[in-house]
């Protein structure tokens, strides 16, 4: 479904990506992990063409996305920080982005799943943290896309919505979504992922499942496996 | 393109700015009126702060909305868009809502003081249209501080000194070379100067429609036998034309680079 190939990004004298290469098949929940500043958001925002590679191709079911913007119909998007137009209500920017989008999205259903009724007449700038990162998970799963994108999905959210959010993952999955997301939360991981990538210093540290990661380490648990990579590689 | 447009238009119109512009407009045009009592008279001193006031509001707004847009920008480069379309669609909206809050801000006392049945409706036209170059030629030159400036209080202090040099300094700049170089010929040279500069060019061309060239002396005299012609006028047009293609053109190739 994505292809990445060799892909380098620097900002000024930081350079963040290092000739990242991977490949991710169609189907299936794909968790990128990190610590912090390792590249995952400057990975996924290439993907979604926010930023543009110094090198390398990238390409979404097949084709090539430099310079395109029609493969986004594919893609759902979740940014990390809920940076929202200010003055507008919620039912207008979920009713500009169905108009922008030119395909129906089904709101409705989340709307009450995520409990958000009593805020659609409400201005974003009025919102909490967490209801905006609610109203983001709005956008992000109401259109029926092949590809979602999830930068730290669970920022801000109550144990409830974490509960929903889970659900609507299982659910878009057994659809035949694939699904890309970072988190720091490791419980969440384990619990949703089926593949991990583990982003170090630019590189691809590993990919496959949780279980060879395990093994990898010789860790019990995931949370102790990634501390021991970050911090192996500092002593080295 | 367009849904973009129609939305930062929408957005815009709901700001409280736009009708504070328009009122102000609005207030600038009865108080000339008022104090003038003369239809032409008030339309020579409307020149005066038209090409002053009009970039200064079209480089402050438009740095303004460029920074309050950009969580919208972000929202909108995830969607399937096309990059320079959200740009062009922001540009638009902010140039052309300022345009409407100049053109009805103005047009309604002018209109309401027989502006239709007096024969200063054409040079009172020029002004307007005089007016929306300055407005799309400035909200450009805005935009591509303001994308090349991530830092808002930099953007904005480069904002207002590209105001000041091209309303203000420019002019300093211009005086003092011809008094320097007052012993060679300057025509050709004061020509050029003019054509560097948006303002000026506006102001020259619009004190030749008015027929006050005679105010300008000698150089008004070379003025006009430069602007006053098709040709004059018409390179004139081309250079306020190329004025605001330009910075857009750039804006534009800029955000079609820029990682967000």
């Amino acid at each position: 479904m994505i292809q990445i190939e060799k892909i380098y990004k620097r900002f000024g004298r930081n350079e963040v990506l290092k000739g990242v290469d991977l490949n991710i098949p169609e189907g299936g929940i794909y968790a990128v992990l990190g610590p912090n500043g390792s590249g995952k958001t400057t990975l996924i925002k290439c993907v979604l063409g926010l930023m543009i590679p110094d090198q390398g191709d990238i390409k979404v079911a097949d084709k090539p996305i430099s310079k395109q913007w029609k493969y986004r119909e594919e893609i759902n998007y979740l940014p990390q920080i809920a940076n929202f137009p200010g003055n507008i209500r919620v039912r207008e920017l979920i009713h500009m982005i169905n108009d922008l989008r030119k395909k129906a999205g089904d709101e409705s259903y989340l709307v009450s799943l995520f409990k958000l009724e009593p805020f659609l007449e409400k201005k974003l700038a009025n919102l909490s943290g967490g209801t905006k990162q609610k109203v983001n998970l709005v956008l992000a799963f109401m259109f029926d896309s092949p590809v979602i994108v999830l930068d730290e999905p669970t920022s801000g959210l109550d144990p409830a919505s974490l509960i929903a959010l889970k659900k609507l993952i299982q659910k878009e999955k057994e659809a035949g979504k694939t699904f890309l997301i970072t988190t720091h939360i490791m419980q969440f991981v384990e619990e949703v992922a089926d593949q991990i990538i583990y982003l170090l210093e630019g590189k691809i540290y590993y990919t496959g499942t949780l279980s060879g990661l395990l093994e990898k380490t010789g860790q019990k648990d995931l949370e102790h496996a990634i501390a021991a990579i970050t911090s192996e590689k500092r002593h080295a | 393109m367009l849904k973009i447009l129609k939305y930062s238009f929408k957005d815009l119109i709901r700001s409280r700015w736009s009708y504070v512009y328009f009122l102000f407009y609005l207030l600038l045009g009865f108080v000339l009126l008022f104090l003038n009592n003369d239809l032409s008279k008030a339309v020579i001193t409307l020149m005066n702060i038209i090409v002053v006031l009009v970039p200064l509001i079209a480089t402050i707004f438009g740095i303004m909305y460029y920074y309050n847009s950009r969580e919208f920008i972000e929202l909108l480069l995830a969607q399937p868009l096309k990059r320079s379309s959200i740009f062009l669609g922001l540009y638009l909206g902010v140039a052309g809502s300022l345009t409407l809050s100049l053109v009805l801000g103005l047009g309604l006392p002018f209109a309401l003081y027989g502006l239709f049945k007096s024969g200063d409706i054409l040079n009172f036209s020029l002004l307007i249209v005089i007016g929306a170059f300055l407005t799309f030629i400035f909200n450009g030159l805005a935009f591509n501080i303001g994308i090349a400036n991530e830092n808002r209080i930099k953007g904005f202090g480069y904002a207002v000194l590209l105001w000041l040099f091209l309303a203000v300094i420019y002019d300093g700049l211009f005086l003092l070379a011809l008094i320097v170089f007052e012993e060679y010929p300057l025509d050709t040279f004061s020509l050029a100067a003019t054509v560097f500069n948006p303002i000026d060019l506006s102001r020259i061309l619009i004190l030749l429609e008015l027929d006050i060239s005679a105010l300008l002396g000698y150089t008004g005299a070379i003025f006009k036998a430069f602007f006053g012609t098709r040709i004059g006028i018409i390179s004139a047009t081309i250079m306020l034309l190329i004025w605001t293609l330009v910075p857009l053109w750039s804006f534009i190739r800029r955000a079609n680079k820029k990682d967000f």
